[in-house]
């Protein structure tokens, strides 16, 4: 039998994600891939002076989700802030090169002094692997090889490395060299275990990405992590959750702005994805307190986070924020209510100091 | 892989007995899973809530899964691939589609073999011993695996409600899931598990008629109580 291991304290994080889902104008029309990712500059620029403590940006390669290039995004807030910490929500390393993704990471750490953080992912959303051609069958080769290569750039110092997934690097320094030690890394986890043992394996955080169903069926994931840690000689890390939501003056207002874009974007991604295309009834059970869904009040979305991270031994929340259709003003209003109650209220909830620094 | 032939040969013709089995609808006891991904433990866990024993194995050393089962799927015991089926009852396969391609079909010789995969391409890439689309993707596992007797089941519920949507018998919330085999002996002791675990199965003729619960279709990723299952799957429902 394992010792119980003591669950560790890390500073409680609240931040926001967006995959830079096209906003519609006052008329309802789409806005430009061009001005989308102009507000999600003001919305990162906004969401520091709200209070968020991060600001992430998801990879994707659609026309209704613009962020194929989300680091360049980040370095454009992180120039314009000074506090807030930037990161990719998430990387998907499968099909990118990690010599490239440390090389625009440890870019953004020093042009952000280092306020940068890198989540890595599988890739559920796979848009990306006919575009750079990838063969999705060998997605879990290409994730295993290239998160190994990546811990190994993240420790600086020159590289020595070799696999099947890219050339080789014999004694390689690669630049820039970081600044005050390596960043921050995170691995995105949907539902598989044996993925929360390779972030334990390789030393990274860990970020459950639940996305449906309920969320305490994480639990365990949340005692695998902690206990592969400890099997592994590693210090304890902390664990996170990323979920989507949308956060309204009320909780009608917030359901019903959120829910018919939410229907339509399901439907839409359905197909390739492997979703139901969803009804009213069960929307409202992912926005009930057994679901996956932050949609309400601040009050209502702020009880929810604060038991689910109680529930997951977790001490980091990121609101997935945005879905298609949604205004640019509906999204900013939503950023607001988010850094003004919905973070005060979890703290008061979960008894937590501001964070430092 | 030797323990498993070892184990074959002690416990007799196997074959045989699964037939008999199969058809006279004799008891489950003992459910190898094969994958520990995303869907594997977590019918796992079910499954030994429900009082059966098992046993699961990933590609590969145990000894890589042993902690994800101890804490995730407390109870279940991590062996070889073939080890994992030799005594079990009946065996599931929660495996990733392309992995199966290449998965020694031997090992499931005379067995009970509930195939809860999807072919999709999306996700999974394209499978060109899939891609004929005339037959579902069942009757594409059952010809690779001649010899053993296949169920469609389990395929089209999300892994991340297969726990907490069981409900007790009789209960108004309770789902429906699909089950799809050639063989309606087999299908029924599927369905009897299907029914212990937490829901109300709806048998659905030959594993032809499995195709309804594949990706794209009326009933997967959904949530259905029995009556609007039925009415999804429309007049095929038996």
């Amino acid at each position: 039998m394992n010792s119980p291991i003591q669950a560790p304290s890390f500073p409680l994080v609240l931040g926001l994600n967006t995959f830079g889902d096209v906003t519609n104008d006052a008329e309802d029309r789409p806005l430009s891939h061009a001005q989308t990712l102009r507000n999600v500059v003001e919305q990162g620029v906004f969401a520091e002076q709200v209070g968020v403590d991060f600001f992430g940006i998801g990879e994707h390669h659609t026309s209704d989700w613009p962020t194929p290039a989300a680091d360049v995004v980040l370095a454009a807030i992180a120039a314009r802030t000074s506090r807030i910490h930037v990161g990719s929500a998430v990387t998907v390393l499968s099909s990118d090169d990690p010599v490239r993704v440390f090389q625009r990471f440890s870019t953004l750490n020093a042009i952000s002094s280092g306020r940068a953080e890198v989540i890595l992912g599988r890739g559920s959303s796979i848009d990306s692997f006919p575009l750079f051609g990838y063969d999705l069958a060998d997605y879990e080769e290409l994730f295993e090889e290239k998160i190994n290569l990546f811990a190994e750039l993240r420790k600086g110092g020159p590289v020595t490395w070799s696999g099947n997934t890219r050339a080789s690097l014999n004694n390689q320094d690669v630049v820039p060299h970081a600044e005050f030690g390596p960043f921050p890394t995170w691995i995105g986890v949907g539902g598989s275990p044996q993925s929360v043992v390779r972030a334990a394996h390789y030393g990274f955080a860990l970020m459950l990405a639940i996305i449906g169903g309920s969320p305490s069926r994480f639990a365990p994931f949340s005692r695998l992590f902690h206990q592969a840690l400890d099997k592994f000689g590693r210090a304890p890390l902390p664990v996170g959750v990323h979920s989507p939501g949308h956060v309204a003056d009320t909780d009608e207002k917030a359901r019903e702005d959120f829910w018919p874009r939410y229907l339509q974007v399901i439907t839409h991604v359905a197909k390739t994805r492997g979703f139901a295309i969803p009804t009213r009834e069960s929307f409202m059970s992912e926005v009930g307190p057994r679901g996956a869904l932050y949609v309400g009040s601040p009050e209502t979305v702020a009880q929810k986070i604060a038991a689910n991270l109680t529930a997951l031994d977790a001490s980091r929340f990121d609101l997935k924020y945005g879905m298609g259709g949604l205004s640019h003003e509906a999204l900013m209003r939503n950023i607001e209510l988010y850094g003004t109650q919905v973070i005060p209220r979890v703290r008061e909830l979960m008894g937590a100091k501001e964070l430092a620094g | 892989m030797v323990g498993a032939s070892v184990n074959w040969v002690k416990s007799g013709p196997m074959g045989t007995e699964m037939t008999e089995r199969a058809v006279a609808g004799g008891p489950v006891h003992r459910i190898g899973v094969l994958g520990a991904g995303h869907v594997g433990p977590v019918f796992a866990r079910i499954a030994i809530d429900a009082g059966y024993r098992v046993a699961i194995a990933a590609s590969g050393d145990p000894e890589k899964i042993a902690l994800v089962t101890q804490v995730v799927m407390p109870g279940a015991e991590a062996r070889w691939a073939a080890d994992a089926v030799a005594d079990a009852d009946l065996v599931v396969l929660a495996m990733p589609l392309h992995k199966f391609v290449t998965f020694d079909p031997s090992v499931l010789a005379h067995r009970l073999v509930i195939d809860a995969m999807n072919y999709w391409p999306a996700a999974d890439g394209v499978l060109e011993l899939f891609q004929e689309r005339r037959h579902s993707s069942s009757e594409v596992v059952q010809r690779r695996l001649a010899g053993a007797t296949v169920i469609k089941s389990l395929n089209h519920i999300g892994y991340q409600d297969l726990e907490d949507a069981r409900r007790p018998a009789g209960s108004p919330e309770r789902r429906a899931i699909g089950v799809a085999g050639d063989d309606a002996g087999a299908a029924k002791i599927v369905a009897e598990l299907v029914e212990r675990l937490g829901y109300d199965a709806v048998l659905l003729g030959d594993l032809s008629a499995g195709r309804i619960l594949e990706p794209g279709g009326p009933v997967f990723g959904a949530l259905l109580a029995r009556p609007d299952f039925e009415l999804a799957v429309g007049a095929r429902a038996a």
